[in-house]
């Protein structure tokens, strides 16, 4: 009767699916789901293992459910999870979350406990950017929720769905400076799409639903729920009071016919159109419309970081990001274009360079959901507000083919004169080399992940995606650590994916500690540390700008490949140019998570670099680019 | 230009500091900002005086609609409409002032509320120019304390709906 049995045929990693039952407990359900509800019978030693199954929590979570019976905060936090779709949770356990923390105990949620809060929402924030899912991540009141901050407003920069659910001290002791008391609303109101603190638990189950609805609909967002102790304990009856009840939350997802036309004109009258893609056709899952919209009309794209793997790079009409440290043809060719297709993109300072000088002889088009990015930062001439997919679905329909010839062949000179290059010869590890040779050995096919600074710019550069949901980074907030809890967190989403995270040595020290968190859970990701001693970008912009003082952009490092085994992961050290491959192939092969730690040229730079406050055709470095091409 | 914005809320905990911080975050600058109950308990009004260009108030609207438990934004400006404030001021008015700052207040259709032997509280209600009006002209008597609501305003009836 205790002998264990697999009553589920899955098999692969992290399928919370799978269940473990005692024979006790197959009787039991069985029963159950046969109706029987009330049985008449005496105890003996040779049922023991049958009644203890009758009387457990289980039967009675079951009956719970079947008769509509009371519940506590904390089991309709985990039923609500569970209805949601919620079969991955991040999060780490504290003080006042342990009666939901006891209720998760057997719940059939995959629960990922990181080693700090903040990698627990990075991570599911990159599981939500790998899924398309909403992420969850739950911390403890007080430093738990303050932890999740930096998380947090790097999801909401880049727009990624995410619930995060913290505890809160007594409802009584709320305002007291209780121990571990924080004003988690108030802290986290700028760095949240939403947030609201639940004090009864009758409320709970709605705004749960709500929280999930918000943070995944319109321009995606984290939205924080703070739930005090006792609102956990408390319990209310399931029924009632569950309708989302939203009046000043409104989806609009379909775009103006009229101003739809209105572009589709635009585009059929244009001789030098580009397309400028950003992340909301990622979020909008509009990359095929995309493909098709640039393949009918025949438009050259070009992609924010963010928007990159929105579309093929191995396509001919890929221009590859804009920007300050976009392709020279990308920035060319927008500074030239007649009319400009913004789609998701946000019109960052990073993308316009001076804002008055950007485009300067474009009509523009701008089609995002969120009407606030609309002429915020740039004057808009036809807005379109709704959902990309859509929008596309319907701007296909109108568009009409045109060769363009002449722009296309302005666009292969520029393309031909200054690609993307570097020293292919020099003797010494140049990064950009161990990012193509990553991009070869994977064909393109890794989900990358990277940190902040030159690394995650050269990873934008050089590894050319071929599909979204493939390039995870902090664009909007910059956040420093980031890749490593995302490769995790992408490894969760998607445990058959190569996940490789590109990262700079003092990115990589930030977050190291996560890689207890893979090796614990058994995730294969690869970290590739493109380790020059320095905070690179820092460095390039303390030697361009401030004489070559390079005041504190240099720290000791660790051995990473020692600090990798200590942790239970392989660790791999390269600083020969000719061991990069070898070491690769031996990355990608490893079962166990593996760090390689590449000693790479120290005072390479990024090319080109638009200067700050300079338009976006002004480049530096252009001539280095085109004395390696 | 100023523009008077009418933000219908829901009523719970956190709205005004959310509005508020939205505002400091974006460097948006509030002239005056006037919170009160509606005919529904599940909603407040919000009347908010902002001073910029189109630009910057257009990205005011759109920022305040964003906010989720705001449930309409309307901008009354170029709309015909009825906009008050009110106040209460107290006046420095010793016996042999009182005849010329009584006819003052009469002018004025303004109501002595509070009544002592050196001064007068009085209540002023009025658009934010006859208010100001009232200050200046009460300055030579001694203005002892001001306590102002901020502006609410309606559009009036037969006008076109406001932009929202």
């Amino acid at each position: 009767m205790c002998s264990h049995v697999v009553s589920s045929g899955a098999s692969a990693r992290n399928q919370p699916t799978i269940e473990y039952l005692t024979g006790a407990q197959i009787i039991v359900r069985t029963l159950l789901e046969l109706g029987v509800d009330t049985i008449f019978g005496y105890t003996g030693a040779a049922v023991l293992p049958l009644f203890d199954e009758i009387d457990s929590e289980n039967w009675r979570n079951i009956m719970a459910k079947k008769s509509d019976e009371t519940k506590t905060g904390a089991q309709i936090i985990v039923d609500t999870l569970i209805e949601q779709g919620a079969d991955t949770v991040f999060g780490y356990p504290g003080g006042v979350v342990l009666p939901l923390f006891d209720r998760l105990y057997d719940a059939p949620i995959n629960f990922i406990i990181p080693r700090h809060e903040q990698g627990g929402c990075h991570m599911a924030d990159a599981y939500a950017r790998a899924s398309g899912k909403v992420g969850v991540v739950i911390a403890t009141s007080g430093p738990g929720a303050c932890n999740l901050v930096t998380g947090l407003a790097t999801a909401m920069m880049d727009s990624v769905p995410l619930v995060a659910l913290t505890g809160q001290v007594r409802t009584d002791l709320i305002g007291n400076d209780a121990f571990q008391e924080a004003d988690t609303t108030g802290i986290t109101r700028p760095v949240t799409k939403y947030n609201c603190i639940v004090k009864d638990v009758k409320d709970l189950a709605r705004v749960i639903r709500e929280a999930f609805h918000i943070a995944s609909t319109s321009r995606p967002g984290p939205v924080l729920v703070d739930i005090p102790v006792d609102v956990q304990v408390a319990k209310c009856q399931t029924d009632g009071r569950n309708e989302m009840n939203l009046p000043g939350y409104k989806v609009s997802t379909k775009g103006h016919a009229r101003q739809i036309s209105a572009a589709a004109a635009a585009i059929n009258k244009s001789e030098r159109p580009v397309l400028y893609v950003g992340g909301g056709v990622v979020i909008a899952n509009a990359s095929e419309e995309l493909r098709a919209l640039a393949q009918k009309a025949h438009l050259p794209v070009t992609m924010t970081l963010l928007g990159l793997g929105s579309f093929d790079q191995n396509d001919p009409e890929s221009l590859d990001m804009l920007g300050m440290h976009g392709s020279a043809y990308a920035n060319y060719a927008v500074q030239e274009c007649d009319l400009l297709i913004a789609i998701g993109a946000r019109f960052d300072d990073r993308v316009t360079g001076k804002v008055k000088g950007f485009a300067p002889n474009a009509k523009i088009i701008h089609i995002d959901i969120d009407p606030t990015s609309i002429s915020k930062n740039v004057k808009v001439d036809i807005p379109v507000v709704g959902d990309a997919k859509h929008i596309l679905t319907e701007l296909l329909k109108e568009v009409e083919h045109r060769e363009r010839a002449e722009w296309f062949k302005k666009i292969a000179e520029w393309k031909k004169k200054f690609p993307f290059s570097y020293d292919r010869k020099a003797s010494t590890i140049k990064p950009q080399y161990v990012i193509e040779e990553l991009c070869r050995q994977t064909e393109g096919r890794a989900i990358v992940t990277t940190g902040v600074g030159q690394n995650q710019m050269w990873a934008a550069q050089f590894f050319k995606f071929h599909g979204p949901r493939h390039f995870i980074s902090s664009g909007g907030l910059g956040t420093m650590g980031f890749g490593l809890p995302a490769a995790v967190g992408a490894q969760v989403a998607r445990p058959d994916a190569i996940v490789i995270d590109i990262d700079g040595d003092h990115s990589f020290n930030m977050t190291m500690t996560e890689l207890s968190t893979a090796v614990e859970n058994k995730l294969p990701i690869k970290v590739c540390i493109l380790n020059n001693g320095y905070m690179g970008m820092v460095r390039q912009w303390q030697q361009l700008f401030y004489g070559r003082r390079y005041s504190k952009s240099y720290l000791s490092n660790p051995d990473y490949a020692t600090v990798a085994e200590a942790l239970g992961a392989v660790g791999i050290t390269v600083d020969k140019k000719a061991d990069v491959a070898g070491a690769i192939k031996k990355m990608l092969g490893e079962k166990k998570p593996c760090v390689v730690d590449f000693r790479v040229e120290r005072e390479e730079n990024v090319w080109p670099m638009v200067p700050a406050g300079k338009n976006i055709n002004e480049m530096d470095g252009l001539d280095i680019l085109e004395s390696m091409a | 230009m100023k523009h008077i914005i009418s933000a219908l809320v829901e009523n719970k905990p956190g709205v005004l500091a959310h509005v508020a911080g939205m505002f400091a975050a974006r460097a948006f600058n509030i002239d005056s900002l006037v919170v009160g109950r509606t005919e529904d308990p599940k909603l407040s009004r919000m009347t908010i005086v902002v001073v910029g260009d189109d630009r910057v108030v257009e990205q005011v609207r759109k920022q305040l609609a964003k906010i989720v438990p705001v449930v309409k934004v309307q901008d009354f400006a170029g709309q015909p409409m009825v906009a008050r404030d009110l106040m209460l001021v107290t006046i420095s008015a010793p016996p042999e002032k009182r005849p010329e700052i009584l006819s003052l207040i009469e002018m004025f259709k303004a109501k002595v509320v509070d009544i002592g032997t050196r001064q007068l509280m009085v209540e002023v209600c009025g658009p934010e120019s006859k208010i100001e009006a009232f200050i200046d002209l009460c300055k030579p008597y001694g203005i002892k304390n001001v306590a102002r609501t901020g502006t609410i305003a309606m559009p009036r009836q037969g006008s076109s709906e406001a932009k929202s």
